[in-house]
């Protein structure tokens, strides 16, 4: 009796919405996951060169990146095609590292300082000279650890 | 009689969309950061020169890169696919002989007393070698002492190296302990090209 009660009404049934907010939150967690915080503008090209022992890098939010390489082509007209130091977002000399690391370390928790990595981004075809100058200012800073990055394999 | 659409099943979405969070969180790639980690030497005191001299002159493994990026091991050229075994061979030095680096009986926790190795590897380039060939050059000193710890480790434990638990590992590195030094910049060869 009530079966033919209830079809007099013609009406839509509505979307069960119960799994949305499944969904909201994968794609949360989806952005969560695979944003990075702060990249900075690369202002130089950095191929980074390959070796087969390469090993992750533990602590990602301990590490301090120095990029080396040419600029890139919108900035050469500027600055030339000399492997130039990019530091943060802008083109700095040997003497800024010093700068750079003390101001780096004081951004790192007090407990941590000893564990921070400087990651040296240099593209291939940079002469060792420049390599070399970073060095030994690293080390007059006493940041001692430090990664080649390379990416894995041939 | 007008017919009622019937309610999309909908208690599976969930699981659709666990699936997918899965899928991606295997997939996606954070941009991990890889390369060569290594340890510069601090900065020399004026009062600390004398220690430098204990090091034996045949305990050293002397690889230099010119400004041609040329490699030399001792004062030899080679190739860069021979360094590895070279290097190995060397630092093994299994006919005990008297230029090779010198080996010594040590007391090592988990394993016994074995013969260990006093060799350490220098790496020495020019301001003009490229970066490409120095990593290059890196990478097989690395891959050398790796390979050296694994046979190590297969003959002490049966196991590859990265197998091992920590403590393991502890014992493998005091067995074969050749660390690569970062050596003091010195220009060797004429720098032609910068």
């Amino acid at each position: 009796m009530s079966m033919f009660k209830k079809s007099e009404k013609k009406e839509m049934p509505g979307i069960a919405s119960g799994s949305l907010s499944d969904i909201v939150f994968m794609l949360l967690f989806f952005f969560m996951v695979t944003t990075q915080m702060r990249e900075t503008e690369n202002k130089v090209v950095v191929r980074i060169p390959s070796a087969t022992e390469s090993v992750k890098l533990e602590r990602k939010d301990l590490a301090t990146y120095i990029n080396v390489g040419a600029p890139i082509r919108r900035l050469q007209a500027q600055y030339g095609n000399e492997p130039r130091i990019q530091l943060n977002d802008s083109f700095r000399n040997i003497d800024d590292i010093r700068d750079f690391i003390a101001a780096e370390r004081d951004s790192k928790k007090e407990g941590e300082r000893a564990l921070m990595t400087v990651c040296i981004r240099a593209d291939q075809d940079v002469r060792m000279g420049t390599i070399t100058d970073i060095k030994q200012e690293l080390r007059r800073c006493s940041a001692l650890k430090i990664m080649y990055s390379a990416r894995k394999g041939q | 009689m007008a017919k009622k659409t019937p309610a999309i099943n909908s208690s599976s979405t969930a699981d659709i969309a666990f699936l997918l969070l899965c899928y991606f969180l295997m997939t996606t790639t954070m941009g991990t950061q890889t390369g060569l980690s290594r340890r510069l030497p601090p900065m020399p005191d004026p009062s600390q020169k004398v220690e430098d001299m204990k090091v034996n002159r045949r305990n050293i493994i002397l690889v230099r890169i010119n400004s041609a990026d040329r490699i030399f091991a001792g004062s030899d050229p080679i190739d860069i696919s021979q360094l590895k075994d070279k290097v190995k061979l060397i630092v093994t030095n299994p006919a005990d002989n008297p230029n090779f680096p010198a080996k010594e009986p040590k007391e090592i926790k988990g394993i016994g007393t074995r013969e260990v190795t006093k060799a350490v590897i220098s790496l020495q380039n020019d301001r003009g070698t490229t970066y490409d060939v120095y990593i290059a050059v890196q990478n097989e000193l690395v891959k050398a002492v790796n390979e050296l710890r694994d046979e190590a480790s297969m003959k002490e434990f049966g196991k590859k190296f990265a197998a091992l638990d920590e403590e393991h590992q502890k014992a493998i590195k005091e067995l074969v302990p050749p660390q690569i030094s970062e050596a003091e910049p010195k220009d060797v060869g004429k720098s032609r090209r910068r």
